[in-house]
């Protein structure tokens, strides 16, 4: 029956990889997502931008299962997150997920291979040798290859996000969510994991970034959306969202935002790299 | 290697005080004993004490095994009712809580007192018959605040580990046992060394207590080697040894918290 296989090999090319359905979670009393709907498909870049607060790591939190929905569905590459019950099932979905903090969140006890060699050689089972070829050619590929047998605490924090980014993939993931990736950093260092994180999206990997770096976005974005308030207030490719938004809400916090990126004199070291990196786009 | 360079005369400078501490009580040692050597009438003194030299040496050996089986028992206590602080069951917590608070804030000679009176002179299990011994009722004694301390210690070290920590690891799929295990427990080993040392030490000091209910430890010995001998200056000398060798015992210990301190001041 060659209709039917073609029609199964077919489709997982138009199911999105991830699909959020009117999801809607609060933190007692205070509604933090008011219907979120939001799709990405294999090899998509997606940005999700917004103001500090309108539930944007929450999103990305939920995902990964961190946190569960009161209400909406949330599909995972066939997976229903919201209705995971066992640590099993979470486990089976993480194993297809990164996840790279604000905060880097490294182990500091490990060394930097062993951070990249433990989740592969624990939770999938791969032995030692191969998991740290692996770790080494992730560190060469974040141009980290002389920090192998460094600890966490001994690196920048531009150094630490790019060993997080490297740990996240050594468990070769279907997806990865980078959840303000580059907030905690020194103007100095964004440049340097964003261009790891550009190197990715080139190469195909499905990325969500929650990111205030605006011209990031609509750098390396096939779609971005715009939250406020717990709801997607306006979505659509970068170029559309960010040269002709619709929506006066999306307006005003492009012009607020973009502005402060574009005044030097006001914020000139927070500009300098964005300005640098995509000269191009300005 | 610039760091070890660097790290390395520091590390000298530090160890100065220590070393420049045995230096003095050494020479005081010698200068005392010259002294008594070249009085001739002194001689005695010299001589009780190299007598007496092997029941000291037995009596701290008492200390020591007090001290060791103390921290062993307080230890494992600890850490079984150390994740108890943590249960999620509130009541549980709340039994847990009131043990660790009672027995951390009781006075070592209080609790050494309480065991040696509350407790039995011995237990009948079916026809069998088991002395409890003084110096286990002791040990019992300093065990107790011992446990209640490492089961605070665990608390803290495990509270001391951000949330942030438990989030990496269940992202990259790790179960809750693994986190626990792998993530978790190492980071607190680190954190719980140096405050586990320093309890050593102060539990091992406590071990004199002993001689107040009749078990006979260094200090015991001390007494009754001086009340024995009768010599003014025996009696100094004694003390003065009691304190070398209670220093020789505890000096170490603390030697070494320092070093782990620094060795794992990573974060």
């Amino acid at each position: 029956m060659p209709s039917t296989d073609t029609l199964l090999a077919a489709r997982p090319a138009l199911q999105p990889l991830v699909s959020l359905r009117d999801v809607h979670l609060s933190f007692g009393a205070n509604p933090v997502l008011n219907g979120i709907d939001l799709e990405v498909f294999r090899g998509q870049a997606v940005s999700i931008i917004g103001p500090s607060g309108s539930g944007k790591s929450t999103i990305l939190r939920c995902i990964t299962g961190l946190l569960k929905p009161q209400r909406g569905t949330i599909e995972v590459d066939g997976t229903r997150v919201d209705q995971l019950s066992s640590e099993r099932a979470e486990i089976d979905l993480r194993k297809r997920v990164g996840f790279v903090f604000q905060q880097y969140n490294l182990f500091p006890h490990l060394s930097v291979l062993d951070n990249l060699v433990i989740a592969p050689t624990r939770i999938l089972g791969r032995d030692k040798a191969s998991a740290t070829r692996t770790a080494y050619e992730l560190l060469k590929k974040v141009r980290l290859a002389d920090k192998a047998h460094a600890y966490p605490g001994e690196l920048s924090g531009g150094q630490q996000q790019r060993v997080a980014i490297a740990r996240a993939l050594a468990m070769q993931p279907d997806l990865i969510l980078f959840d303000e990736v580059t907030s905690a950093l020194d103007p100095e260092t964004v440049g340097e994991v964003l261009t790891v994180i550009r190197d990715l999206v080139k190469e195909g990997m499905t990325c969500v970034l929650v990111t205030h770096e605006m011209r990031f976005a609509e750098e390396v974005s096939d779609a971005v959306y715009f939250t406020e308030a717990g709801v997607i207030v306006e979505h659509g490719p970068a170029q559309h969202l960010f040269r002709t938004p619709t929506n006066p809400r999306t307006r005003a916090f492009l012009t607020r935002t973009l502005s402060t990126t574009n005044d030097q004199d006001k914020n000139a070291a927070r500009a300098a790299i964005p300005l640098k990196l995509h000269n191009f786009a300005i | 290697m610039a760091t070890e360079q660097l790290s390395l005369p520091l590390a000298n400078a530090r160890r100065q005080p220590g070393a420049m501490i045995t230096v003095i009580a050494v020479g005081a040692l010698l200068a005392l004993c010259e002294r008594e050597i070249v009085s001739h009438a002194h001689n005695v003194t010299l001589v009780a004490l190299v007598t007496w030299a092997p029941s000291l040496g037995k009596a701290l050996w008492v200390n020591i095994e007090i001290s060791l089986l103390a921290i062993a028992l307080g230890t494992l206590a600890g850490l079984t009712l150390g994740p108890l602080l943590l249960s999620p069951l509130r009541v549980v917590r709340a039994v847990t809580r009131c043990y660790v608070q009672l027995f951390r804030n009781a006075p070592l000679l209080v609790l050494i007192y309480f065991s040696t009176y509350v407790f039995p002179f011995e237990i009948s299990i079916g026809h069998h018959i088991l002395p409890f011994p003084d110096w286990f009722k002791v040990t019992l004694g300093l065990a107790l605040p011992a446990s209640a301390n490492v089961a605070e210690i665990f608390r803290g070290a495990i509270q001391s580990i951000p949330h942030a920590q438990w989030d990496a690891a269940r992202s990259l799929a790790f179960g809750r046992a693994q986190v626990f295990r792998l993530i978790i427990l190492p980071q607190c080993v680190k954190r719980m060394l140096p405050p586990w040392m320093n309890l050593y030490a102060s539990i091992t000091m406590g071990t004199s207590l002993a001689s107040l209910v009749g078990v006979h430890d260094l200090l015991d010995t001390a007494q009754v080697a001086s009340n024995t001998v009768a010599r003014a200056d025996f009696t100094v000398l004694v003390y003065f040894t009691v304190l070398g060798l209670f220093f020789v015992y505890c000096y170490p210990i603390a030697r070494i918290t320092r070093r782990l301190e620094k060795r794992y001041a990573f974060n």
